[in-house]
């Protein structure tokens, strides 16, 4: 029997349409709009102005604080303009937009195809190299990588859990990536386990994407440490705590971190991103972006410089269908539909998910009718029917003591609902004004 | 019979010793409250829609007695009606402050803001404003799920469904600040009633630039700043691209109103116009 997470989950149609297609480059754009703020924390302070020439791989945006990360140039060229714009959810948020003038990479960077298995940088060098490239969780979270390395005193981590899951349906970029480019993966994955000085760590892979686990199987056999570890088909099991309940056996309890239990996850996105700036000096200015979609023409995997805008990508993959009635940005579990379509790919976006109308609108909610469906999926335990009603009502006391902070928001109850009831859509709500609440008592205490 | 008896004496002796013990430990943990809370709670409207910060009349009745200046506290529903009474219970001075009515910032009615999008979550402001920014261009306007209804306990407000915004029903409002506190926009201001129930607004908060706003709703400020110069009080200001009336500046001479290119500025309770609008103004000063 295959192991998972303990509690909960829920298995919705995965749906890998485009898990066939090998990553192809996209061609660079002609201008691209590259946001300070592609990840959780402090937006980044541009250093560059107006005017300035670019060199690809040059940095743009000076990470602004700990919990923050740098931006690179994706393209060589003129920096157009350093001004807001409409986000994909509407909001206005600050980028740089650079016209694209050739290709010119900046020397430091290794552009050859060798692969460089020797890690000849010291572990806090390596922590602070990822920082420097500005490398974030690949997986969707966009946290800043260097933050997560960065053990606290006085705890110890003595597993990397490595998330190649992909639970999401639709999304298939971290599974090319594996099958792409495995040995790179391991590599960086090697270079984590030096960073945070542990000997073991494990690669969680779900059990439709038997090519991947059995070629990554094969290449860890010449790396020590690493074991390839097999996962029964369960949603959200990409998400950490589910991750390191499914590998290791270990629950985190309520209000902790992974780093509580001794583990450290990343994502194999991430792994790769360590690997090329580590090994070939590279910043993260592309990512592996996955389009697809039932009506889509040629649901793709696409090598995308960040920046480029949505439009083009799903212009190489056949262009929007008509009958489209959402574009989401990330799956179609815990992806953002997109508002318009100007917007761009950052470090952040594994899939552009373009849904039909029919599949995309939601039911009309009605009465809860007490099943507990919602109760048997969560997978943290909770009570979601419980948590939407305390947070509608404004309850936010009770809302506390039921352990809202524990949701990780991965829509399970919500897709479970018989009753299509908006349960993660409250919850969120409740879950945003108990937090701001525990801040505000935080800071209180602090003084 | 003898049963009776005995049941009898024995809850009776039982009540006798209870109330004995409960006579000493409530002289033993007797708490002292002002007997003057009490008279200011119940001159209080007993809402408790805690629209004066306080968590319902009792606390507001509790913090105006022990305060020894009442002038920042009031009661929002009774206004200086049931201040002044309050402030002869306690003999304390209250300073009169104009009644206060809420008022809608938002004209992008169906007609004036087209719809780009469509929203098919929860019904609810607050949970689409965390989702995006609304479903047509203006990231500032009103996102027509009627959180503000909701929390008014007056039912000063309803929905128009033909325009899709909040309309205040002026009588009704206590000024209470609920529905303020409810729009995640901050559309909903609280502005002096004004004499005759007479008021003038910007009923817009977009802060993009012209030329977007515009773009977005036929009926946003523009911040073109025509209504600044043109008011002599210098009530208006823009800032942020949106224009701002200052009630507590503003002489309602309707002057900004007939200036307003994209007809932004509302004005309510006004005699209707004369054909020139230069002559209403000073008509409209009495």
């Amino acid at each position: 029997m295959l192991k998972t997470f303990s509690i909960g989950g829920i298995h919705p149609a995965a749906n890998k349409l485009s898990a066939g297609s090998a990553i192809q480059a996209l061609p660079v754009p002609e201008v691209v709009k590259v946001p300070v703020a592609q990840h959780i924390g402090a937006p980044a302070q541009p250093v560059v102005a107006k005017g300035d020439s670019v060199k690809v791989g040059q940095l743009i945006a000076q990470s602004a604080g700990f919990v923050s990360a740098n931006v690179h140039s994706p393209v060589s060229g003129v920096v157009d303009k350093i001004e807001d714009f409409v986000d994909g959810n509407g909001y206005r948020k600050m980028a740089i937009v650079i016209k694209v003038e050739g290709d010119e990479w900046l020397e430091s960077i290794d552009r050859s195809a060798d692969i460089k298995r020797e890690i000849t940088l010291e572990p806090a060098d390596i922590v602070k190299k990822i920082g420097e490239m500005g490398l974030v969780g690949m997986g969707g979270a966009t946290f800043p990588s260097h933050v997560k390395l960065s053990v606290p005193q006085g705890k110890v981590c003595d597993a990397l859990i490595i998330n190649g899951v992909e639970c999401e349906p639709y999304l298939t970029s971290d599974h090319r990536l594996m099958l792409e480019k495995g040995e790179e993966i391991l590599i960086g994955v090697s270079i984590l386990m030096k960073a945070l000085n542990v000997a073991k760590a494990y690669v969680g892979i779900e059990n439709n994407k038997p090519d991947a686990i059995d070629h990554l199987t094969r290449l860890a056999a010449s790396f020590s440490g690493i074991t390839i570890q097999p996962l029964a088909l369960r949603y959200p099991q990409g998400g950490e705590k589910q991750l390191i309940d499914a590998c290791i056996g270990r629950q985190i309890p309520s209000g902790k971190l992974p780093i509580d239990v001794g583990a450290v996850v990343q994502n194999v996105g991430t792994a790769y991103a360590v690997y090329e700036a580590v090994q070939k000096n590279k910043p993260l200015i592309e990512r592996v972006v996955c389009v697809t979609g039932k009506t889509l023409a040629r649901p793709s995997n696409f090598l995308v410089r960040i920046g480029t805008p949505v439009e083009k990508v799903i212009e190489a993959a056949g262009g929007v269908p008509d009958d489209c009635g959402k574009v989401i940005g990330g799956g179609p579990m815990m992806g953002r539909a997109f508002t318009h379509l100007d917007v761009p790919v950052i470090k952040g976006t594994s899939g552009i998910l373009l849904m039909s109308k029919a599949e995309s609108q939601r039911a009309e909610p009605s009465n809860c009718i007490r099943c507990a469906k919602c109760v048997s999926v969560c997978p943290m335990g909770l009570e979601p029917f419980l948590l939407a009603k305390v947070s509608a009502k404004g309850l936010l006391d009770r809302a506390e003591a039921e352990h809202i902070m524990d949701c990780i928001e991965c829509g399970s109850c919500s897709f479970t609902c018989p009753s299509n009831r908006p349960l993660l859509d409250y919850i969120r709500l409740g879950k945003g004004k108990v937090g701001a609440i525990l801040r505000a008592r935080a800071a209180a205490a602090k003084k | 019979m003898n049963v009776v008896l005995i049941t009898v004496i024995v809850l009776a002796l039982l009540g006798g010793v209870a109330s004995i013990i409960l006579y000493f430990v409530a002289q033993k943990f007797k708490v002292f409250e002002d007997p003057k809370i009490g008279e200011v709670e119940a001159v209080l409207p007993g809402a408790n829609c805690g629209g004066c910060g306080f968590p319902g009349c009792h606390g507001l009745a509790e913090a105006l007695s022990k305060a020894d200046d009442i002038s920042g506290m009031g009661c929002p529903v009774g206004g200086a009606e049931v201040m002044s009474k309050v402030a002869a219970i306690l003999g304390k001075e209250v300073a009169a402050s104009a009644p206060k009515v809420a008022v809608v910032r938002c004209n992008g009615t169906c007609a004036n803001r087209p719809r780009l999008l469509n929203y098919d979550g929860a019904r609810s402001c607050a949970i689409q404003s965390a989702h995006f920014a609304g479903e047509t261009g203006c990231s500032f306007g009103c996102l027509g799920c009627g959180d503000c209804v909701s929390a008014c306990t007056f039912g000063a407000l309803g929905m128009d469904p033909e325009t899709g915004l909040p309309v205040v029903d002026g009588d009704k409002c206590v000024a209470c600040g609920a529905c303020v506190k409810a729009c995640p926009k901050g559309i909903i201001e609280l502005r002096n009633k004004g004499p005759k129930d007479r008021r003038i607004w910007v009923s817009c908060v977009n802060k993009d630039k012209g030329a977007v706003a515009r773009k977005a709703c036929s009926a946003a400020c523009i911040g073109c700043g025509k209504c600044a110069k043109e008011c002599a009080f210098g009530a208006i200001t823009v800032e942020n691209n949106v224009a701002y009336i200052d009630f507590t500046k503003c002489k309602m001479c309707r002057k900004c109103v007939a200036a307003c290119p994209t007809h932004a500025i509302h004005e309510l309770n006004f005699p209707p116009r004369k054909a020139e609008p230069a002559e209403a103004a000073p008509e409209a000063r009495n």
